[in-house]
Order: C-alpha cells, then structure tokens, then sequence
C-alpha cells in the first residue's frame, strides 16, 4: 500500500483544475503549470526510487480487495514511464512559456495539456484493463482539444482524421475489454493473467490477442494503421506536436507491452511472430515515408513511426536481452523525438516556415542550435556514444542471439536511412545558403530563454545518457525481468501482502 | 435471445463501418455513434443475459441467490455511454467547425494534410 502511487494521477489534475480556476489570469496559469510540471516531475523520481527498491507499489483504490476494485501498480517499467512523461512535461512547460500565443492559453491551452498528463499518468499506473480504457478517453479528450486549438484549416483536416481513428479504435478496444470479460469474468490484469490459461476456448484467446493488438496499435501508430499520425501530429503548435510526439503513441506501446507480456503468452508461436512482421514493416514503411518528406515535422511524425517499429521488434523477440533494449529504445525515444519537434519549432522561429526547401543558413548564425540538432538527430540515427547507439545496438544484438535475420538486417537497413532523413534536414536547414531574406530574418531574430533551455536539457541528457548509461541499462533490465517473470505482478496485485 | 443480440450487433457493426467509410462527414460521425453502441451490446451481451433476477440480497438470509445477474457489465457500458456521449458531442462539433473552414462536407477534399 503506498499512496505515493496516485500522486502522478493527481498532481496533474490538481494542477489543470488551478488553472482552470485562474481562466482569465494567463501569467498565474504560466506560474501554476511551471511549478506543476517541476513537482510532477520530483514526485516521479521518488516513485521510480522507491520502486526499484521495493520491485512492486501497488494501491487498492477504495481499498477495495484486489480483483474486485481497481487497482493502481507500479513496476519498474510504469514508474520509468511516469519519469519520463514529467520530463516532457516539463520540458513542454517550459517551452509554452514563451511560444503559446495568448489566444490559445485564453481557451484553455494550459488546463488541457495538465488533463492530458492526467491520462497519460493513469494509462501508465492503472491494472485494470476496462479503467485503461478510460484513462486512454481522458487522455485522448484533452488530445483532440489541444489538437483542434486555434482552429486552423489544416488543423481540422488532421483532427478529422485523428479523432475517427481513434474512435474507431476505442470501440475496438472496448468491444475487446467486453469479449475478455464475457470469458475471464474479470478486469484485473493480474487475476486475468492467471484466468486466461484456464480458459478452454484457444481461439477466442487469440481473437482477443488480435483485437487487443489493433486497438493499441493504432494508438501506437504500427503499419499498416499509422496514416493518421503524420496527417495530424505537424499540424498543431510545436509544444503540443512536441508532448503528443513524446508520449502518445508511446502509451500504445505501453499498453502492447504490458498486455503481450501479461495476458497473451500462452501461444507466443503466433502473437509474437505477428508482432515481429508488424514492427518489421513498421520500421521499413515508417522510414521510406520520412525520405519522401520535405516539411520538417512530416519527416519527424514518420521517423516515430518508424522507431516505434524498433520497439514493437523488441517486445516480439520476448527475450531478457530483448526487453531490455526495448524499455531501453523507449527512454531515449521520448527524450531524442521530443528535442527534436522542440528544434523544429525553433527553426520555423527563426525561418518563419516549416518547408525544407526554403529554410538555410541557420548553422552559420546560430551555431548551438545546429549542434543541438545534431545531437538529438546522430542520437536518432544510431551514432555512437550518444543514447541512440546504445539502444539500437541492445535491439540488434538481441535479434542476432534470437537468430532473427530478417528482422536485424531490416534494423541495421533502417537505422541507415534514418540517418539519410536526418542529414537531408541537417543539409537543409543548418547547412545550405539561405536566401538574403530568410538569412535576415535569422541573423535578426531573438530566440527566447525559454524555448532553448528545454532544447538544452534534452540534449544534455542524451548525451548523458550516452556516456553514463550503464545505471539506465540496469534499471531497463529489471523492468524487463518483470516484464518477463509475470509472477511477481500477480503476487503483488492479488496480495500476498 | 442471445442468437437475436448476436445478430443485430452484427447488423450495427456493418452498418457502422459502412457509414464510416463513406465519404460524407455527418455520416462518419453517426458510423462512429452507432460503432459504440455496437461495442456496448457486446459488453451487455457477452457477460450474460439473466432475466428477472435483479442482484439483491436476500433481506433474510443475507446471500445471494446462485443466478442473479452481474451488474458489473451494466456499469462499464453506463461509463462508456457517458464517455462516448462527451467524445461524440465534440466530434459533432468538429464536423461542423471543418465544414466552416474548409467549405465542403467530402472527406474526398480533405487531403492537405496527407501530402
């Protein structure tokens, strides 16, 4: 019992309701989301300490007993999650500060981006698959207001696109959630990992491993039901498409994790090989489409598409070496993908447009930003020592031990044509002569304090992260033993405590 | 009963995914409504119809009878109804705020963003 548990879930909350309460005083909700953010973000290092330390914290809401209430479960892999999301929190406040126009913060900007963080927090904590699904309501709410914020005609045109989709997949997912009820008779993730192998109907199992595996991946964004992210996630500010990037396709993949190691692992033979073609052609597709692009956050929407392949190949191989570059792979995601969305809206400050094409210059006037850039972007593309490395090479091994050739041939073919997109922007935007206009405009511009000191600490953790990554392998490594060991969820849930 | 639930959920889930695929945006969005009442049955269905069996205790002996029926799944579609009425409310409004900007109700037209 630890209430520390529900602190990421009502942090967030406390903080959106403040701001709601101050609707018309923008400087006060500025105040009260900066010290939010910064408390969410310390809380979220004590629950990841204590965690480590004690493997499991589990909250019985209500103190309900386990398989009848809900409960709130913390393991390794959650809190590490929970870190991350008050990183980019964060680092999105931050950046608000300065680039959120007033209009936006008048409807309601900042009371949104807190309610979102509250979804993303619970969608993290909960074990109980039906409050998944409404925690993942919460989250996307909060999503398509700040998505349709502003109101543009692009922007309708994407959030047409997002909310079906993700409608479409909530009904999926509670149809799924109704299907396991009607034959486990429970909700609690940890009852329904020891009920589902005594149930007799094999091929229902399956079904609802595939119906799972549809809801969650398009919220992951996998192929072939991942359109909808590059047709909506460059069309908001660059602090939303920033948070969205970082965090929400990664609580679909969250949830394939939890629930491919937790429910459906009686008949791995075939949900597993499924996930590795999926992440197989995830990878490929994702990173063909960022080669076609020329619009900076389009090539960036598709490189998360592709990167997520990495993660859905990681969770199919299912072996130690392999989780552990997996939970590895998804902490220097959020962190590269983020500065990197940050960077692009500091260019288009700079340039004053999001086009390849017309951007230039920016390395001769504003050396730290190109090397900000390229931090994050060497780190995405997989160069040694930075973070990227490290996790692309903890994935390729493990393929190669697992002696899946196909999948680490495709890895390795990736990662270099990630690194293509990545010089081709570098080329573009730093390194080109820019026109006499842009290159003004460039030379005249004031980048604010606020927009590169998160830009500044991602980068800094990268190549932290990078050098010093030893301790994060071995926190990545517990998280996957229990990951992979589902005994020690179940026991902590269902209380022998 | 349970062979005319199965079918009519059939019925509404094909009739949801041809209104969401066509190309009209109003017809998207009442796809998507009856898509969810489609999932609700599901819930009501799957967990078992049991019929005039409320699931009261006993006032005497303080137990339940053995076949009352579980509420629990009349609970989860009482969430998901409230949830689905918010998420469709604003859906609702989005159709018409996209009508206003981009002028036309074809989703056909609506491809700026994909190229």
């Amino acid at each position: 019992m630890s209430n520390l548990i529900f602190l990421p879930i009502f942090i967030p909350l406390l903080t959106g309701v403040l701001c709601l309460a101050c609707w018309r005083n923008t400087n006060w909700q500025k105040r009260i989301t900066l010290a939010g953010s910064i408390i969410y973000l310390l809380t979220s290092f004590e629950l990841l300490h204590q965690t480590l330390d004690q493997g499991y914290l589990v909250l019985q809401m209500g103190n309900w007993p386990a398989p009848f209430g809900i409960s709130l479960v913390s393991d390794v892999l959650s809190a590490i999650m929970i870190v991350l999301t008050g990183i980019v929190s964060v680092a999105a406040a931050f950046y608000s500060m300065a680039s959120v126009p007033n209009e936006h913060i008048r409807f309601g900007y900042f009371p949104l981006l807190h309610f979102l963080l509250v979804g993303v927090s619970g969608a993290f904590l909960t074990g109980d698959i039906f409050n998944l699904f409404v925690w993942f309501e919460v989250m996307l709410l909060s999503s398509f207001g700040l998505l349709t914020l502003g109101g543009e005609r692009a922007q309708m045109e994407g959030a047409i696109k997002y909310v079906t989709i993700n409608l479409f997949s909530s009904a999926i997912f509670l149809t799924a959630v109704g299907l396991l009820y009607g034959m486990a008779g429970s909700l609690n993730l940890a009852d329904l990992a020891v009920k589902l192998p005594d149930a007799t109907e094999d091929g229902m199992v399956n079904v609802l491993a595939l119906l799972f595996m549809a809801s969650f991946g398009i919220k992951a964004g996998v192929f072939p039901m991942f359109f909808w992210l590059p047709a909506s996630y460059h069309t908001p500010l660059v602090a939303v498409s920033a948070v969205f990037a970082g965090l929400l396709t990664k609580v679909g993949v969250y949830a394939l994790y939890r629930v491919f190691s937790l429910l459906f692992v009686g008949d791995t033979e075939f949900t597993h090989t499924l996930l590795l073609w999926i992440g197989i052609l995830t990878m490929v597709t994702g990173v063909f489409g960022a080669a076609a692009q020329f619009e900076f956050r389009r090539i960036l929407s598709f490189h998360i598409i592709s990167q997520i392949g990495y993660m859905i190949l990681a969770l199919a191989l299912f072996t130690p070496l392999a989780l552990i570059g997996g939970v590895f792979y998804i902490m220097h995601h959020i962190l590269v993908k983020t500065n990197l969305f940050l960077i692009s809206g500091l260019t288009y400050q700079l340039t004053g447009t999001h086009d390849l094409g017309k951007m230039g210059g920016v390395y001769k006037h504003r050396p730290w930003l190109a090397v900000g850039f390229l931090i994050s972007a060497m780190s995405l593309a997989g160069i040694p020592p930075l973070s990227g490395f490290f996790a692309k090479f903890v994935v390729i091994k493990a393929g190669v031990e697992a002696s899946a050739w196909w999948a680490t041939g495709f890895a390795l073919l990736v990662g270099l044509l990630t690194l293509y997109s990545m010089i081709k922007i570098w080329n573009e935007v730093f390194w080109k002569k820019a026109t006499p206009e842009i290159e003004a405009q460039v030379i005249n511009k004031r980048l604010s304090f606020w927009m590169l000191m998160p830009v500044i600490m991602l980068a800094t953790m990268t190549v932290s992260i990078g050098i010093w990554g030893e301790p994060l392998l071995q926190i990545a490594e517990t998280a996957a033993l229990q990951l992979l060991d589902s005994s020690g969820y179940i026991n902590a849930v269902l209380g022998v405590n | 009963m349970e062979v005319v639930m199965a079918i009519s959920i059939g019925l509404l889930f094909s009739g949801a995914f041809y209104m969401i695929l066509r190309r009209s945006i109003i017809k998207l969005v009442m796809g998507l409504i009856i898509l969810s009442n489609a999932a609700n049955l599901v819930i009501f269905t799957v967990a078992g119809m049991t019929r005039a069996d409320p699931p009261f205790l006993n006032e005497a002996t303080k137990t339940a009878s053995n076949t009352v029926a579980d509420p629990l799944p009349q609970a989860l579609i009482l969430t998901a109804i409230v949830i689905a009425f918010g998420v469709l409310a604003f859906s609702v409004v989005l159709i018409h705020r996209a009508y206003e900007v981009v002028g036309t109700d074809d989703l056909d037209q609506m491809k700026d963003t994909d190229t």
